[in-house]
């Protein structure tokens, strides 16, 4: 028998009542986590990447529902009290958002927000968290983590401030850690740094969610990667599997638009063509059709399921065949 | 050959350090340090670096934002002062600019429409009857919008269709020359690459020449020709697209290389982990000696102590490096990693 995931979403939906209508962000998704596993969820903005798994854990903005089942080590933390919740959250399970300037509060030196996350839990001492703050601060190779505690957030750069959000999500030593676009507004070089801190995290055996837009990035660190569309999965697949050919055409299309060192430099990069549907558009057939290349009749009609194939999950009518060097678009070079 | 279009000589920009705790002298961070570039008609040129390198600066620079210390900037062989309304005015005619932030640089009252009617009118003056509200909607045509946009506010688009609106803004009045800040940065990959097949297209049709700011030299390769590399002020390299990217003679460009990530797990695996050493990880560089010694892998006393010149290390290609005769050209960035 497979050992129980870590974090388990079954049949997810999140919904927001606006003024006019009721619009559905995420349509029924299932997905897990297992222990020490990274598992990137990758999509362009609007495809309830993030409304995932801000609904799954309770965090959606007002006017925010979500509906399904959650489970973390095998207790469901969606619904009831939310005393499950309020219990996980937090403390094995943390957050990294996008923007490190909001996560931390700007008028509080970085020790003291990093000393909160455990004082405020009562589960260390003020001179343990002080210790354990230097311990996280160095485990995300912040250079002299003990003057680094005095420093305010507007006197530390960009890719510091992440690693300080980073260290605190560490602070509880959480079994989960779910980043969400970490590395979206950094440098290309400090964005190499943040997805070491990550990948170095994972290697001491912490599971990773690490939500993005972009493919280039997951290459590095994850194990299984989930591309979502408007609002559903629509391929999961191991991260070596999915980059030696991709089965759905949108994976196809997202892989082509990544800029690559390893293509003739003359190359046009791939754009998807057209724009996603906007949210709460539902409609009867595929919805990646009315940007699909391989758009046949049936996808207009009826939603492809998500189903095995070979050792993955596609959710399309005309998947590109396995051999396919589909992905490859650019060709290798010496 | 003429004169080139844009002609910049040794250009130096310089702020005043505040706070400084009552300091009897006042103190300056050198943004741009006695930097060349040329641009020609119609030429792409990439400018690559970190947040804090200087290229912002020297865009801001060339559009008269930001005053020079030291050096000249030259618009068609007449030298451009920022003091000069009138020269400044006719400079704006033909150099134009888009930003990082798609939402940000449009007025969130104003229209589509609006948007781009005002940014035609104000460097080509009132247009005649139905001409300007034409010329707007065949421009928005042309980055790409449908033109029922026109009427639609910032807050109802999405960022790439905001990112066309300032697109449209800065090429309705058909400039020479567009600097790119940053531009497609903030947007999803997906959004970036029509972006960048947008701005080559453009280029293409109307013969514009394209200044093009960016932290990931993997984008730049796409769009630009020649490509300088800035380091804190000061271009370390300067080379035709086809010899930075198979043979870097700096080894920030090669870190730069490293950087990039590789959407390949097999090579993502093999290759070197933390390419660089974040700047202010490593403590301040000597003001004597070469910025990059504390990040260098290569980096030995005569770096500490004085500042390598930008050297012609072939013809075209420039390299401000004391070692970059030993550092062996390297067909891949990842054949080499850093020695600590």
């Amino acid at each position: 028998m497979e050992p129980r995931p870590l974090f388990e979403i079954r049949d997810l939906v999140v919904e927001f009542s606006t003024a006019r209508a009721i619009v559905r962000a995420v349509h029924g998704v299932s997905l897990e986590v297992a222990r020490g596993e990274c598992l990137a969820v990758v999509g362009e903005s609007g495809s309830g990447k993030s409304q995932l798994f801000l609904g799954s854990l309770g965090l959606l903005a007002a006017g925010g529902v979500a509906r399904g089942s959650v489970l973390f080590d095998g207790r469901e933390v969606l619904g009831g009290d939310g005393a499950a919740r309020r219990e996980v959250l937090g403390t094995r399970l943390s957050f990294v958002f996008q923007d490190p300037m909001n996560t931390l509060t700007p008028h509080l030196a970085v020790g003291r927000q990093l000393a909160e996350v455990v004082l405020d839990r009562g589960l260390m001492g003020p001179d343990a968290a002080r210790a354990r703050s230097i311990q996280v601060l160095r485990s995300v190779r912040m250079p002299e983590p003990e003057s680094r505690l005095r420093h305010y957030p507007h006197e530390l750069s960009g890719g510091q401030r992440q690693r300080v959000a980073i260290a605190m999500a560490l602070m509880t030593d959480p079994e989960l850690l779910v980043a969400d676009e970490p590395t979206t507004a950094l440098d290309v070089t400090v964005q190499a740094q943040v997805i070491e801190v990550l990948r170095e995290a994972r290697d001491r055996g912490l599971a990773l969610v690490l939500i993005t837009h972009d493919l280039g990035v997951v290459a590095g660190i994850a194990d299984r990667v989930a591309v979502m569309y408007a609002g559903r999965v629509v391929e999961c697949a191991p991260v070596r599997e999915l980059f030696a050919a991709t089965a759905h055409p949108y994976t196809a299309a997202l892989l082509a638009t990544v800029p690559r060192l390893d293509a003739p430099p003359d190359r046009r990069l791939k754009g998807v063509e057209g724009q996603p549907p906007s949210p709460g558009a539902d409609v009867p057939g595929c919805a990646f059709a009315p940007r699909c290349p391989r758009v046949v009749p049936r996808c207009w009609e009826e939603r492809p399921a998500l189903q095995s194939l070979g050792g993955r999950s596609v959710a399309c009518h005309a998947p590109l065949p396995a051999s396919a060097e589909s992905g490859r678009s650019g060709g290798e070079e010496p | 050959m003429s004169v080139p279009m844009l002609q910049i000589r040794g250009l130096r920009v310089r702020f005043p350090v505040r706070g400084a705790r009552l300091a009897a002298t006042r103190r300056w961070l050198t943004a741009v340090d006695a930097v060349d570039l040329e641009v020609a008609d119609g030429q792409a040129v990439g400018i690559v670096g970190e947040s804090g390198c200087g290229k912002s600066t020297l865009a801001r620079a060339i559009l008269g934002l930001e005053a020079p210390a030291d050096g000249s900037i030259e618009w068609r062989g007449t030298r451009v002062h920022r003091n000069d309304g009138a020269a400044l005015r006719s400079l704006r005619r033909e150099v134009q600019v888009v930003f990082q932030d798609p939402v940000g640089s449009l007025d969130p009252r104003m229209t589509v429409g609006e948007s781009v009617t005002e940014a035609l009118e104000a460097l080509a003056g009132r247009q005649a009857g139905d001409a300007g509200a034409a010329r707007v909607g065949a421009t928005l045509e042309e980055v790409g919008l449908d033109p029922s946009l026109v009427k639609r506010y910032p807050h109802e688009l999405s960022g790439g269709q905001c990112q066309r609106v300032a697109i449209a803004r800065a090429i309705v009045a058909r400039p020479k020359l567009l600097i790119c800040d940053e531009a497609v940065s903030a947007l999803d990959v997906s959004v970036q690459a029509q972006i960048v097949n947008l701005l080559d297209e453009l280029r293409a049709r109307h013969g514009m020449a394209l200044l093009f700011i960016s932290h990931n030299l993997a984008v730049v390769r796409h769009l630009c020709e020649e490509i300088l590399v800035m380091y804190l002020g000061r271009v370390v390299e300067r080379a035709p697209r086809e010899s930075i990217f198979a043979a870097p003679r700096h080894p920030y460009t090669r870190a730069l290389l490293a950087a990039v990530p590789v959407p390949d797990p097999v090579v993502a695996a093999a290759r070197p982990r933390d390419p660089l050493r974040a700047a202010s990880d490593s403590g301040l560089p000597s003001p004597m000696g070469c910025a990059f010694a504390p990040r260098c892998g290569a980096a030995d006393d005569m770096c500490r102590s004085s500042i390598p010149p930008l050297e012609e290390v072939r013809a075209r290609e420039f390299a401000a490096c004391h070692h970059w005769r030993a550092l062996a050209p390297s067909a891949s960035p990842d054949s080499r990693r850093r020695a600590t």
